[in-house]
């Protein structure tokens, strides 16, 4: 399989997923330019974590308009895999790929912090390689990653198992002191009802070396790779 | 005739008469104002470049001394690290968002800017008491102006130090440190070389910010300075980041002859610079510059420091690649003009010549002063000052527990965690989780360790010790990880030069510096000069703060600070002597900054250090610390913290209690290691012949030391670390 990384202006973890898809998991890997209108060829792009267009305005609101998104958002209809890290996933809510909106962090500040998360669904392509309710490990680093949907929209996340990740603490308890920027109901990472999108606030591709101290993001990635081939078995 | 416009310029009337001298006649006004950024001390050094002299500069390893935008040297694998240290201290005092933003901004640009990729940023601040809304305020803007402009470039900020003292209130310090990374054949130099190549400014457009800043870092702060905000600069940390990639591809396919950063004095400074270096003149045509504002004077955009901007020279005929790759990040590319061979520095606006100086006026003719230096003389009474007069206090953990809530003590993680220290995926000991942060260097075996350091209470108490613990304990610092040292970049804060008190302590100052770095080994490879941070007359202390770099060969052998495992063995290196003097406990507790600071035995110093190292790469050491504000006691308590493992303790000595605990003596370090590795550790000591002592072992949740067989204190992990966390409540609630 072969992914793609999108380069935005502002970008600043692409060279991070870059590194760990080529390097650490050995995968055929290409930057994709934001003006890039097709992507034909790859099987699952990654928006990268960063400051696309430095985040003004809105973080992703100026993101969504690349050319490159009108692309991401045909490849999603078709079934291809996209993951939006971070700012990724604030262009992906801004995009209409995911639903809800980011506000900013209830401390009003910029967090950069180890998290702990539990997996609430790993019947999915980016999490069939963690156990359901297990507890990972995950830093994050951004100042808009409170998470807010609509009761409605909430609900209906919730009934089709659409919240994958949750903040919680080290023995998995999703309590508000875990909750590192007053999300709604802890919530770290969505998928889409379809469950080929994923958004998620940590980053994945900083814990995915031993020396880096944790390897669970890297199971995200594997899950990835994994899926792959049993793709039509499964169907995304 | 008795308008001088020189004067509100910064330059005295000798100054004026000497250009006069030069030029053979009258400088016209723009002339004048590129005269008066040139010769200001922020760009022409002229108090302290006799001095700086002193500094050992050179290196087997050193491939780039002072004098160009940051220094180089050599880690092997054909990479090399960029590194420098700069102050924005006199912005952040007025402006302390902007300020401390545009700081972070400049040093990245003088990075890359050598062709390296920033790869972390450090920062060393001083403010006031909190108890002071000011300095809450300052305190607030200048982390969130790091964190804003850090942040979106994708700089990891992974280190630095945070004090506080009265002396810094209104006058905060804002050191930033930015480390680079570069294959060895691709660093650029800031030179104009090749007549007839062209010139060009590329980045953002020029606008009227900032216009004189260089004056304004080079007079005193006052009730005035508010007026002087104009002078403060906006940051725009997207563009910073696109220009960075930009001018690293440019640097990547091999397009340029030379590359400088476009900071204080803008193209002024950049213009002449790059054309003294390389001995060559400039013809640059001011109406080809692009603005961001109508109307603007040859005056105004000779003189703006409008951000994220660089000057670059193309090698002939790529010329247009360049704007290619530019406009590909949108971002302009624009030639303003030649290198020439006359030497002169030629600014016309269209046909019309505005400025025509030779370049070598402006960068070597600057006046340089020594003063007359005298040493103050409340000195001689501070030393005097009785110490051992003063009393034991009654509770040894109570104190423990104020040291570690003290905010020069305290854990600062409130602070860190507002910047992105994980960003690049290389931060392998992340910041306070060691003595200095580590990096790896992808590709490698290899880390990269970091630090800045410096007590300017001890600099205050007696310049020349205070400099050359500086030195040594950003070393030990490094050496606790298991880094050798490679090098160093100072930031040199300090009063007036131009009053003898504060002539002599910055002398002595470099001179401790110079000693020490001579004895460690330690190049200086860049640095920067921050005079005249007084407000209303007072000066701050003396502060030289250190920045430091390291090489780790081997990046699996590398250690924190934090107790490891149960049954571990205590081991302190070095020994701990009767100086309170300066010590963080005698502020706090006595409310006394007075005595000498502790003396520096540069030999042992350099033994200890040794040992560590060798004892780190034999894998003989669970963790390393060492002894700096607050004592042996202190070291321990964090230890512990980090560790989340307590320790029992027996100090065997006849020195008083509060001096066993809280006494700042250098050349210390508390390492544990598992109990089968004690006898090689101990060998190791005497071959390096390091004084030592077993003084206890890990385990338990607590924390209990007694001297011989009377308990001095006792207190909880959970404690301690509600003390070491109290001020990020205090402050965040």
């Amino acid at each position: 399989m072969k992914f793609g990384v999108i380069v935005f202006p502002g970008s600043n973890c692409d060279q991070d997923v870059y590194y760990v898809l080529r390097t650490v998991l050995d995968q055929p890997v290409d930057y994709i330019w934001h003006t890039e209108t097709s992507l034909k060829g790859y099987d699952c792009v990654v928006l990268p974590g960063g400051f696309s267009y430095g985040d003004y305005l809105r973080a992703g609101a100026i993101a969504r308009f690349a050319p490159v998104m009108s692309a991401v958002v045909e490849f999603a209809r078709q079934g291809g895999l996209v993951l939006g890290i971070c700012n990724g996933f604030q262009i992906l809510l801004e995009a209409g790929l995911l639903p809800g909106a980011m506000l900013r962090n209830n401390c009003l500040k910029f967090r950069c912090q180890d998290t702990y998360l539990r997996v609430e669904n790993n019947n999915t392509p980016f999490t069939n390689r963690f156990r359901q309710g297990q507890v990972i490990k995950m830093p994050i680093a951004h100042n808009e990653g409170n998470y807010y949907a609509d009761p409605e929209t909430l609900r209906k996340l919730k009934e089709r198992g659409q919240v994958i990740f949750r903040y919680c603490t080290p023995e998995g308890e999703i309590t508000p002191k875990a909750n590192p920027n007053g999300s709604l109901e802890n919530i770290a990472g969505i998928i889409n009802e379809e469950g080929n999108v994923l958004g998620l606030m940590p980053h994945p591709e900083r814990c995915a070396e031993e020396v880096l101290g944790g390897t669970d993001g890297r199971e995200l990635f594997a899950s990835i790779i994994d899926w792959w081939p049993h793709r039509f078995r499964a169907g995304a | 005739m008795l308008h001088k416009p020189w004067q509100e310029m910064g330059l005295t009337d000798e100054e004026y008469e000497r250009i006069v001298h030069l030029l053979g006649r009258e400088p016209n006004y723009v002339e004048l104002g590129m005269f008066a950024v040139m010769w200001s001390e922020h760009c022409g050094y002229k108090h302290s470049r006799p001095i700086l002299k002193m500094f050992p500069t050179s290196a087997p390893w050193v491939l780039q001394g002072p004098g160009e935008n940051a220094g180089v040297v050599d880690i092997g694998d054909n990479l090399a690290v960029v590194f420098k240290i700069e102050s924005h201290n006199h912005p952040s005092a007025i402006e302390p968002f902007q300020g401390a933003a545009t700081g972070v901004g400049g040093i990245v640009r003088d990075i890359f800017a050598m062709g390296a990729r920033p790869i972390a940023l450090l920062d060393s601040l001083r403010f006031g008491p909190l108890d002071n809304p000011r300095n809450r305020y300052l305190l607030s803007g200048v982390v969130g102006g790091i964190s804003f402009y850090g942040n979106c470039i994708g700089v990891p900020t992974v280190g630095g130090e945070v004090g506080f003292a009265p002396c810094y209130t209104n006058n905060p310090l804002v050191n930033v440190m930015c480390v680079g990374l570069i294959e060895r054949d691709k660093i650029q130099r800031g030179r104009a070389s090749g007549v007839g190549n062209s010139v060009m400014v590329v980045g953002a457009r020029t606008g009227r910010d900032g216009i004189h800043g260089a004056t304004f870092a080079s007079e005193e702060l006052s009730e005035a300075s508010e007026e002087r905000r104009p002078s403060v600069q906006v940051g725009d940390p997207f563009r910073e980041k696109l220009l960075i990639e930009a001018c690293l591809e440019v640097v990547k396919e091999d397009l340029l002859v030379g590359m400088q950063d476009m900071g204080a004095a803008g193209i002024t400074s950049s213009t002449a610079e790059t054309a003294s270096r390389a001995g060559t003149g400039m013809e640059i045509d001011v109406s080809l510059v692009p603005r961001r504002e109508e109307g603007m004077t040859p005056y105004e955009v000779m003189l703006s420091e409008s951000q994220e901007r660089m000057l670059v020279i193309p090698k002939k005929g790529c010329e247009e690649r360049v704007k290619e790759i530019f406009k590909r990040w949108g971002l302009e590319a624009v030639e303003i003009g030649k290198v020439t061979s006359d030497g002169v520095l030629r600014v016309k606006e269209g046909d019309r010549v505005v400025a025509e100086i030779p370049v070598r006026y402006l960068t070597e003719e600057c006046p340089v002063y020594i003063r007359e230096r005298r040493k103050p003389e409340f000195l001689s009474e501070l030393w005097a000052y009785p110490l051992n007069e003063l009393p034991e206090p009654s509770d040894y953990g109570e104190v423990l527990l104020k040291l570690l809530s003290s905010p020069n003590i305290a854990s600062k993680e409130w602070i860190y965690k507002q910047y992105d220290y994980m960003v690049r995926i290389d931060t392998v000991v992340r910041p306070g989780a060691a003595d200095a942060a580590v990096l790896r260097v992808k590709g490698t075996k290899k880390g990269l360790a970091v630090t800045t350091d410096g007590n300017g209470r001890y600099c205050y108490l007696d310049p020349e010790t205070g400099g050359a613990i500086a030195v040594a304990e950003a070393a030990r610092n490094l050496s606790c990880t298991g880094a050798r040292p490679l090098g160093l970049t100072d930031c040199l804060n300090f009063g007036n030069p131009e009053k003898p008190e504060v002539a002599w302590q910055f002398y002595h100052c470099v001179l401790g510096m110079s000693r020490a770095c001579n004895y460690l080994n330690i190049p200086v490879v860049g640095g920067n000069v921050s005079f005249y941070n007084e407000t209303s007359g007072e000066a701050i202390y003396p502060t030289p703060v250190v920045g430091m770099v390291g090489l780790l060969e081997n990046i699996d052998r590398r250690c924190t600070a934090g107790f490891k495992q149960e049954g571990d063995l205590l081991l302190l290196l070095g020994e701990t002597r009767d100086e309170l003097g300066g010590s963080e406990y005698l502020a706090l507790v006595h409310g006394v900054v007075a005595g000498r600071p502790p003396q520096l035995e540069l030999n042992l110093e350099a033994a200890v250090q040794q040992m560590v190292r060798e004892a780190i790469a034999r894998g003989l050491v669970q963790a390393a610390h060492d002894c700096s504000e607050g004592g042996l006691a202190v070291t321990l308590a964090e230890m512990a913290i980090l560790g989340g493992v307590g320790a029992k303790i027996t100090l065997d000595s006849p020195l008083r209690a509060s001096s066993l605990l809280f006494s700042e003596t250098q050349s210390r370090i508390v390492v544990s290691a598992r109990p089968d590795k004690v006898g090689e550790l101990e060998e190791l000591a005497r071959v390096f012949r390091v004084p030592f002592k077993i003084i206890g072992t890990c385990g338990g949740k607590t924390l209990s030391i007694s001297a011989g067989l009377k308990p001095l204190l006792n207190l909880s992990l959970g404690e301690m670390e509600a003390g070491w966390q109290k001020m990020a409540v205090d402050l965040e609630g």
